[in-house]
């Protein structure tokens, strides 16, 4: 490397986070206000909302207008899909997957919580803690997302009045820890006038804490390793078969948790034979140790069969395989999930043949409540399933793991995405849903 | 011995990765997804910066053995020299594959006609489709990245075509954690875009990071160009300066390398990538507004456009 460019602007950290709240909220005008305060919104960008909001016979530019991007959606002023956003400060990158928070939008919501270190849940302050507040804690507590934060908008209307903030992040703080949520940070924000947003606010000395950015450019972004399992499931067997590398064979993937070092003992699952590594690469540079989420390529002192699909784990620390999966499920495709229905699963680099042999429960994030044998999941519903696989699977619980303890049901006749799979339990915490049958169903 | 990660300060911790390490790390993964998953990927590569990148990263992804994949170029007709000679001296040294789409081929054949305008942007969708179709490409590698245009924030890494290449918003599968789906009925294929999280930045730190090599354009250089639609523009078999517009010598580069014909330059004198990289940091302009004639059409060309196949 010849260049000082790192000098200049040096390398940063990365983090992935996603807001969920409605138009309601205020949430459009915060994404704009981030984006426009931390400097990201260049000046064409912002003289085309300009011109759209003049056409429209608004007087201020609608920060709004920066975020909304299909033509379905200008026209009905809603935003029907998830959209991600790039943003910078000299400290870290951002990106943001910016999801519509109504609960026939539960599927997005969820998507955007499956790749996010951290939510920020949107309340309005005249309002308090709703139950599509409820709705989206409960969201980030099941996709395990390691930091929340609760942005408390709308403060000006509120008169910026301390009481009224602590009560409500008091409530939901108290609701997201129930449902195992290990950590809320709440902020009192106006997206609109751009307090405590990028800028610390003048109207409300009271609050000492960070501001959204600030807590979003410090909030730590990787996990103590110690404590994971590692896995690497193989994507691909490199074999340049040249004569320079005539006996060469690697194995290609990302890093799913935990670290891997040379010279540990490995066993390869599904079929359970053991060696050792003999060497990490990592895109080229040989390394003695590499950590989720580095691509690399593992050398292994034996000649042993390995494929695409495979999972390379410790030796001593191995998770059991199973054909019976037990998960709570989001289902994400518009025609029902049904007990019965044939499907495929992805699990890491693997697909198998799977069948649903039962959907014991649904799930209301509104007030967490049980639904026995719904019969079916529809579009948004969350819901436990029993899935049966046509071969052993080496599955985490989703609550040690997240890339290895889920997976998503693939419909084989047109290769529609169905559902998105949690193995294991729902929540962090002992028990917070409570069964509740329906009115109209029967009473067991 | 050597580790690549480099933990950032502050963080506390070994493991954190820079920002684009991760990218990398992402982008790579997805090319060994589609190795793994499809029968006949190919590489979109124009011998712009974006596919450059693309070609750089599934180098890295399979190495030491060769790329699975073959390369795709829409030739215009109307492409700057210095990008086809490099086009042509990656190809020879990586051993790879070059198909070509010829949109003149097609205007000579009169399935195609010319646009008042001399743009020929807009007329890559058909060759493009018809290669795919004919070479039976399973999957389809473009630079495209989310932060591009308000359209493209929603694609997916993985996104479905019908057999006519339409982009059917409505048909596109949630990407959930890094687990993607890559099934397709046969005729249909799926666009892959493994440099969706980056932005023009990372693109440029990358490149200097790795000491990629790049067509001479891309650094500012003296060239006639004349003034149309508030860019500069450079004459050549595409056309020229019309009646009231003046050609002038003047310190240029590219941002962004397409068509001659609506790809303007900017006024610069950023000779290395360390002056290009604090240029587009300082930068008030966005990549395609302040160099694509072809995306100031409307709020909703983009998006119509990728509806047709376009990329």
């Amino acid at each position: 490397m010849s260049t000082n460019t790192t000098e200049a602007l040096p390398a940063t950290t990365l983090l992935r986070f996603a807001t969920a709240g409605s138009v309601d909220d205020g949430k459009s005008t915060l994404v704009g206000r981030l984006l426009h305060d931390s400097k990201s919104v260049l000046a064409d960008q912002l003289e085309a909302v300009e011109r759209a909001s003049a056409s429209r016979g608004q007087d201020a530019p609608d920060l709004a207008l920066l975020t909304d991007g299909l033509r379905a959606e200008r026209e009905q002023g809603i935003t029907i899909d998830v959209a991600y956003r790039y943003f910078a400060t000299p400290r870290r990158r951002f990106i943001l997957a910016d999801t519509p928070g109504h609960v026939q939008y539960t599927r997005n919501m969820v998507t955007g919580a499956s790749t996010a270190e951290l939510t920020v849940v949107l309340v309005d302050a005249r309002n308090g803690v709703v139950e599509q507040t409820r709705r989206h804690a409960a969201i980030a507590a099941l996709l395990r997302v390691p930091h929340v934060v609760l942005a408390v908008n709308k403060m000006d209307l509120a008169g910026y009045g301390e009481k009224v903030f602590a009560a409500i992040a008091e409530e939901f703080t108290a609701y997201a820890t129930e449902l195992g949520v290990p950590e809320v940070t709440a902020i009192p924000i106006s997206a609109l006038a751009g307090d405590n947003v990028v800028e610390p606010s003048a109207n409300m000395d009271w609050y000492g804490g960070p501001t959204v950015l600030e807590h979003l450019e410090t909030v730590p972004v990787s996990h103590d390793l110690a404590h994971c399992h590692a896995r690497l499931p193989v994507q691909y067997v490199i074999r340049p078969q040249t004569a320079e590398h005539p006996d060469y064979r690697g194995y290609a993937g990302q890093i799913a948790a935990g670290s891997f070092r040379v010279g540990e003992e490995v066993t390869v699952l599904p079929s359970g034979r053991t060696t050792r590594i003999s060497g990490i690469d990592v895109l080229g540079d040989p390394v003695d140790v590499a950590w989720t989420t580095q691509s690399v390529t593992l050398l292994l002192q034996d000649d042993i069969d390995v494929s695409r699909g495979d999972l390379i784990v410790p030796t001593k620390d191995a998770p059991a395989t199973t054909q019976d999966v037990e998960a709570t499920v989001c289902h994400v495709a518009d025609a029902p999930l049904t007990v019965g229905h044939r499907v495929l699963l992805k699990h890491g680099t693997r697909t198998v043949k799977a069948i649903v042999k039962d959907i014991p429960s649904r799930l209301t994030l509104n007030d967490l409540s049980l639904h026995p044998h719904p019969g079916q999941l529809a579009a948004n519903d969350i819901g436990r399933v029993k899935i049966r696989t046509a071969e052993p699977l080496p599955v985490d619980s989703y609550a040690d793991s997240r890339r290895t303890g889920s997976f998503i049901l693939i419909d084989p006749s047109d290769g529609t995405t169905l559902t998105a799979g949690m193995v294991g339990e729902s929540f962090a915490s002992p028990d917070p849903v409570k069964d509740q049958p329906e009115e109209d169903g029967w009473d067991f | 011995m050597t580790t690549v990660a480099k933990a950032e300060e502050g963080t506390g911790s070994p493991y954190a990765l820079s920002h684009l390490d991760a990218l990398e790390s992402e982008a790579v993964h997805i090319f060994r997804e589609v190795a793994g998953e499809f029968e006949n990927p190919v590489i979109l590569f124009s011998g712009g910066k974006d596919s450059i990148l693309m070609l750089h990263l599934a180098l890295k992804a399979f190495a030491p053995a060769a790329v699975p994949f073959s390369l795709l170029h829409v030739d215009t007709g109307h492409n700057f020299p210095e990008v086809l000679q490099y086009r042509d001296r990656v190809v020879a040294a990586h051993g790879l594959r070059l198909h070509v789409a010829s949109v003149q081929d097609y205007i000579d054949r009169g399935v195609l006609k010319e646009r008042p305008d001399g743009t020929r942007n807009p007329l890559q969708t058909l060759p493009l489709t018809e290669k795919i179709q004919s070479e039976r490409f399973d999957a389809v590698f473009g630079g495209g990245r989310r932060d591009e245009e308000k359209a493209r924030a929603k694609e997916r890494v993985f996104s479905l075509r019908d057999e006519f290449s339409q982009w059917d918003p409505r048909r596109q599968r949630p990407e959930l954690w890094n687990l993607y789906n890559g099934r397709h009925a046969p005729g249909e294929h799926v666009r892959v875009f493994p440099l969706s999280n980056w932005t023009e930045l990372d693109v440029w730190q990358y490149i200097a990071r790795e000491g990629i090599e790049l067509p001479e354009i891309y650094f500012a250089h003296e060239r006639e160009v004349f003034r149309r639609s508030g860019m500069w523009l450079t004459a050549g078999e595409w056309g020229g300066a019309k009646d009231g517009e003046r050609v002038e010598k003047r310190q240029v580069r590219y941002r962004t390398v397409g068509d001659m014909s609506c790809t303007g330059a900017v006024d610069s004198d950023a000779t290395t990538l360390d002056a290009v990289i604090a240029e587009i940091a300082a930068s008030r302009l966005t990549e395609r507004g302040a160099t694509r004639a072809d995306d100031k059409l409307s709020e909703a060309a983009m998006e119509d456009r990728k509806r047709e196949g376009y990329f």
